[in-house]
């Protein structure tokens, strides 16, 4: 059994995870569906966020560079980070420069996928999560299982439980107004106490050197203000040319993962506080990291780059919707994730996500910027198999059949014995156990085959 | 005058070959219900979406070189399968694009296959006569069908021209199956979860009959509503508009 399998059988069993993911991901897609429906045009839309999108990755540099010259015009100072460990490097270079005990983290996948959160405490800095959901997740001391909401995978009845034990208040946590009341005076007081806000961004505007965060909680806000440094960590790939092509990007972005018009909060933050602002920070960095992207450009994953990091294709996905976020064993979960896993983290490691999918063709179908997700998933099957990292058992079944059907009359005498075999094990017109077919018949009964196959019915004459 | 009736090749798919002739024969039935003059290829074998999707993507190309070379003489190439079309129509010239020889070759056939309600219903606009059955069915819209070919309208148009029948609306009919070809013995657990799911919605609707395009799907529906002891039975769409309705359901003895 593979690890993935492992995790898979942990969380078919898991019966609040089946709950609470419907819960989440259910109404999101409801909400997503009367959203687009109310969209004017949206399918146009969908054109122009994914032109939008393959335009900047075509000219990143462009975009790039554009951005630093705006940022650091702002204020801002520009990083650059190659890799995971380097813009952890930089991050904590620029926390302990600045002499910071503790952090607020507004939530961010990249965070998540450089291992933020670990370099964070290895270094001894105290780190608070302000979103709420992130917030649960370290009170629990796990990892994120979805995107968008990264303790989807808890129902609100394990989250009152967790709260009772860990935040301690003498109120009773029973209702979301009294959970999210308790967690509000939780987190304020460590927005407050911060030394440094660091963020994400959901998008870097390359005209203004502005990044644009987009919560529904307001945390953002309060984490990176009143701190004495905003630090933000972006993916290379979150540009955009203008503000005119973020506000574009934001009506899908807000639509397709929640189905809200736009997100509750929506800022942009353009360098440090200038003299005469009354609040903001004295020092904003912008950590902009590449970790394998330009590496997905050059290697037939361009149009992957072109992710707003949504959730729409989990929230769709079929699979996703019985395992959930943690089955997938890394930062990205869902469709997106079993193709960027790969790229990050190794094939080898991670054959069984591109390969755990049916092929349905409902992510590509809701995705914003339309990447064509089955194709980038059959493309890294395809490298599996060139690899030789699909399963011995796999390439000689495929090996054997794939021979027969090059041979039209072999392959109908084959059928012929195997349609005979199968037969002698039929109980009425079902078998209910199948060597070498158990994966099958251990759920569900399998259709007594024909005494004959068509072909050998068709050539005896029979015409309907 | 009358028209020259098309030459169709009918490529029956091998799970119908093996499993369910006579969605086949059905096929057959409709077709030339429908005006056509089918053939039925002898050298036919399989598509190769098992290889395509299994990564094995040269032995997926020889396959479609193949396929090709055997269809090229027919007007149309007809398949009672959404997922095999689609390969055919969709996948072909994907796989061949580089080739300067078969890539032509594969768009121009792509180009005249089409899966069978599609085809009985928008390329012939044929609709069943004097077919009756009294029951209400339900429709399940498999996935490739649906999504790689747009096939949404043309099975409820033809089905709803066979008298008596009735049509239940299925919650998530566009919802994956959970049979995903290989997937399904690849990672049993979940395609066992997500067709459960699908079992219930199906005994949810009162359906006497589970109708889809794709046999593949059939088999792995009907196995677990059988398995759950539902007694909703399941056929191949094209068997109910030949008049085939009366006969055994999937896993039923003849």
């Amino acid at each position: 059994m593979s690890a993935f399998t492992d995790r898979v059988d942990t969380a078919l069993a898991d019966r609040n995870l089946k709950i609470a993911v419907e819960r989440t991901a259910g109404t999101a897609e409801a909400k997503r569906t009367i959203a687009v429906e109310a969209f004017p045009d949206f399918e146009r839309a969908r054109d122009r966020a994914a032109a939008i999108k393959d335009h900047v990755i075509a000219n990143l540099g462009l975009y790039l560079e554009r951005f630093e010259a705006n940022a650091v015009a702002a204020g801002a100072k520009v990083h650059w980070a190659r890799t995971a460990d380097e813009a952890c490097e930089i991050v904590i270079g620029i926390c302990k420069a600045a002499n910071a005990r503790s952090v607020a983290r507004s939530k961010s996948m990249l965070g998540e996928e450089i291992g933020l959160p670990h370099a964070l405490e290895a270094a001894g800095i105290t780190r608070i999560e302000t979103d709420l959901a992130e917030h649960i997740i370290q009170l629990a001391d796990e990892r994120p299982s979805h995107i968008i909401w990264p303790a989807m995978h808890k129902t609100r009845e394990q989250v009152s439980v967790l709260f009772k034990a860990k935040h301690r208040d003498p109120h009773q946590e029973e209702t979301i107004a009294a959970m999210a009341e308790s967690a509000r005076r939780h987190l304020r007081e460590g927005m407050l106490a911060a030394d440094v806000g660091i963020s994400g961004a959901n998008f870097l505007v390359a005209d203004s050197g502005a990044v644009c965060t987009v919560t529904n909680e307001g945390n953002a806000e309060l984490s990176l203000v009143p701190p004495r440094v905003h630090i933000v960590t972006a993916g290379i790939e979150k540009i955009v040319p203008s503000m005119g092509h973020a506000v574009h990007m934001l009506r899908m972005l807000s639509r397709s993962a929640t189905g809200a018009a736009l997100s509750q909060y929506t800022t942009f933050y353009t360098g440090p506080r200038r003299p005469g602002d009354r609040d903001g920070p004295e020092e904003m960095h912008i950590v902009l990291v590449d970790n394998g992207r330009t590496m997905m450009r050059e290697t037939g994953l361009a149009k992957m780059l072109r992710c707003i990091r949504c959730g729409a294709c989990m929230n769709h996905c079929v699979v996703f919707r019985q395992i959930g976020g943690h089955a997938y064993g890394a930062t990205y979960p869902g469709p997106m994730g079993a193709v960027l896993t790969p790229a990050f983290d190794g094939l080898a490691k991670n054959r069984d996500l591109p390969n755990a999918c049916t092929l349905n063709g409902k992510c590509q179908e809701v995705c914003p910027v339309r990447i064509p997700l089955p194709t980038l998933l059959r493309g890294w099957r395809e490298k599996s198999w060139r690899e030789g990292l699909e399963p011995t058992s796999l390439r000689a079944g495929l090996g054997t059949w794939a021979w027969f059907a090059r041979r039209p009359a072999l392959y109908r005498a084959a059928t012929a014995s195997t349609l005979r075999a199968m037969r002698l094990m039929g109980r009425g017109g079902w078998l209910s156990k199948l060597p070498l077919a158990g994966a099958w018949t251990e759920h569900r009964d399998m259709p007594k085959p024909a005494a004959q196959s068509f072909m050998a019915q068709y050539k005896k004459g029979r015409r309907s | 005058m009358t028209p020259t009736p098309p030459r169709v090749a009918l490529f029956v798919t091998c799970l119908v070959d093996m499993i369910r002739p006579q969605i086949g024969f059905a096929a057959i039935r409709a077709l030339e219900a429908a005006g056509c003059e089918v053939v039925v290829p002898d050298a036919q074998t399989c598509c190769g979406q098992p290889a395509l999707n299994s990564g094995d993507r040269d032995t997926a190309a020889d396959l479609a070189k193949r396929a090709i070379a055997m269809l090229e003489p027919f007007d149309h190439v007809v398949i009672p399968s959404g997922s095999c079309a689609a390969t055919v129509r969709v996948h072909y010239p994907e796989i061949l694009e580089h080739d300067a020889e078969w890539g032509p070759r594969a768009i121009a056939l792509a180009a005249r296959t089409f899966e069978i309600l599609a085809y009985l219903d928008e390329v012939r606009g044929w609709k069943p006569e004097g077919v009756a059955l009294d029951a209400t069915g339900t429709y399940h819209d498999s996935c490739s069908g649906l999504r790689e070919l747009g096939i949404k309208r043309q099975p409820r148009r033809l089905l709803a021209a066979v008298e008596g029948l009735s049509l239940a609306p299925l919650a998530g009919a566009e919802t994956c199956c959970g049979f995903g070809g290989t997937f399904c013995v690849k990672y049993p657990a979940i395609s066992n979860a997500i067709v459960a799911e699908k079992a219930t919605a199906i005994d949810a609707t009162g359906a006497d009959l589970l109708l889809a395009g794709d046999l593949g799907c059939l088999m792995n529906m009907a196995g677990k509503l059988n398995r759950e002891g539902s007694k909703v039975r399941a056929f191949h769409a094209v068997e109910l508009l030949a008049g085939m309705g009366d006969g055994p359901a999937i896993g039923e003895e003849a």
